[in-house]
């Protein structure tokens, strides 16, 4: 994996690192709503600029997701995968998925993995037809 | 539950009812023989306490009556409630029900009470006084044996759903990748929280991808709990878990629709087998048999 120094973003806390075709943004802490709008937008420019395939956005070290977070990272990916990629969110904790789930909060039509190497493994599977040929 | 049996605790009598209470005791112990007939006869007759044979309900008929009469005379409820709490626990496993023990209580009350009518019968205000001393006692007598014996059963009940709560909702491994979770009996709002919460760690500690959840050997669920279900089974594919739900009865079929439950989002199959055919072919596994089957 390579950090490079352009990839973090001005003040935002989350590296977006790529490994071959595939972006890995790793969240680490509590992100403001700033933040996560930030998150957001740097995934989307970079995908085209990395012409990956894959996004996997790892939220292992969040306690929480409200509507708010949830709703970005749902359009993330969506915006994403307009933009050819396919995006999979890894990591979700199990008390954090009972209490979405208990709010509504699904993540309807996003791809979901235990951990960072699901999510590799799901891309690997089926990052290849997302792609328009 | 000093607090209680002190509020229990017959009231202070007057001087003269007391002395109607005293004679009223002694009456109750000269004519015990024929009392206790006389109440196991009606006992019987109105066909309570079935679970029991006749010498037993005669044998707990003949504690209860002295129990009975010594509460009249000591004024105090302590013996009673103690022995009734006994006899709950003696009877309650043998499946005595709350009305019949109300009911045989309130038919000792009932004969004791003619046969101060027939006593008395002669001189109207003695029995009036009589009566006056003699059913606020019974009446007491009448609500500990009650409670105490309601207290009992809570108790039981209370005792089994600890039990049922602490059997645990096996997840189990069947192939790498793939658990089965069972449920069997009831399911409460509680048990629906435990099993959400065992399929989660599980998929986590196992990196399940497929769970199959098997609710043959549950009989109903009410819609409170059937959302749990649905809510169980999206919290799983946060995890990136799939869950198929085996097994729903017809009822549950129908709870479910009634809900309006998204069939997309939930897979369903017949029955565990099938359930498992369906989870290995998503995980990629194919099963052949060794040797070729007699068909």
């Amino acid at each position: 994996m390579n950090d490079e120094p352009g990839n973090r973003g001005s003040g935002m806390g989350v590296p977006i690192l790529k490994q071959g075709n595939y972006l890995i943004a790793s969240i680490q802490s509590a992100l403001s709503d700033a933040d996560l709008l930030e998150l957001r937008d740097a995934l989307v420019e970079r995908v085209g600029r990395y012409r990956a395939r894959g996004v996997i956005i790892d939220v292992t070290a969040l306690d929480v997701l409200d509507s708010f977070a949830t709703r970005i990272l749902s359009d993330s990916a969506h915006m994403i995968r307009l933009r050819g990629a396919r995006t999979v969110i890894v990591g979700i904790q199990p008390e954090v998925a009972s209490s979405m789930a208990y709010m509504g909060l699904t993540l309807p039509g996003i791809w979901t993995a235990l951990d960072l190497e699901e999510g590799v493994a799901h891309l690997d599977a089926h990052a290849h037809t997302t792609r328009n040929v | 539950m000093d607090k209680v049996r002190a509020e229990n605790d017959l009231k202070p009598a007057s001087e003269p009812s007391a002395v109607l209470l005293r004679e009223l005791v002694a009456h109750l112990r000269q004519n015990r023989e024929q009392l206790r007939e006389e109440w196991v006869y009606r006992i019987n007759e109105t066909e309570l306490l079935q679970a029991m044979t006749r010498e037993e309900i005669f044998a707990e008929a003949t504690s209860v009556y002295d129990s009975y009469v010594e509460a009249l005379e000591t004024r105090t409820l302590e013996t009673l409630q103690a022995y009734a709490q006994n006899l709950s626990e003696r009877i309650i496993p043998r499946g005595v029900e709350t009305h019949e023990v109300v009911g045989i209580v309130l038919l000792l009350r009932d004969v004791l009470a003619r046969s101060l009518f027939a006593k008395y019968q002669t001189n109207p205000k003695l029995l009036n006084d009589v009566l006056d001393a003699y059913e606020p006692a019974a009446n007491s007598i009448a609500i500990t044996v009650a409670v105490g014996f309601v207290r009992e059963r809570e108790r039981v009940i209370r005792e089994q759903q600890e039990a049922i709560r602490e059997l645990s909702t096996p997840v189990l491994p069947v192939r790498e990748r793939l658990l089965i979770l069972p449920i069997i009996g009831l399911i409460d709002p509680l048990r629906a929280r435990q099993v959400t919460e065992q399929l989660l760690r599980g998929v986590r500690a196992h990196r399940a991808k497929v769970v199959v959840i098997d609710i043959t050997g549950v009989g109903s669920l009410d819609v409170k709990v059937a959302n749990h279900l649905v809510l169980t089974v999206e919290a799983a594919r946060l995890l990136g878990a799939r869950v198929i739900v085996t097994g729903l009865s017809p009822e549950i079929a129908n709870t479910l629709v009634n809900i309006g439950v998204d069939l997309g989002k939930m897979s369903t199959v017949g029955d565990l087998q099938g359930g498992i055919e369906e989870a290995e072919r998503l995980l990629g596994y194919k099963v052949i048999p060794a040797t070729p089957g007699p068909a």
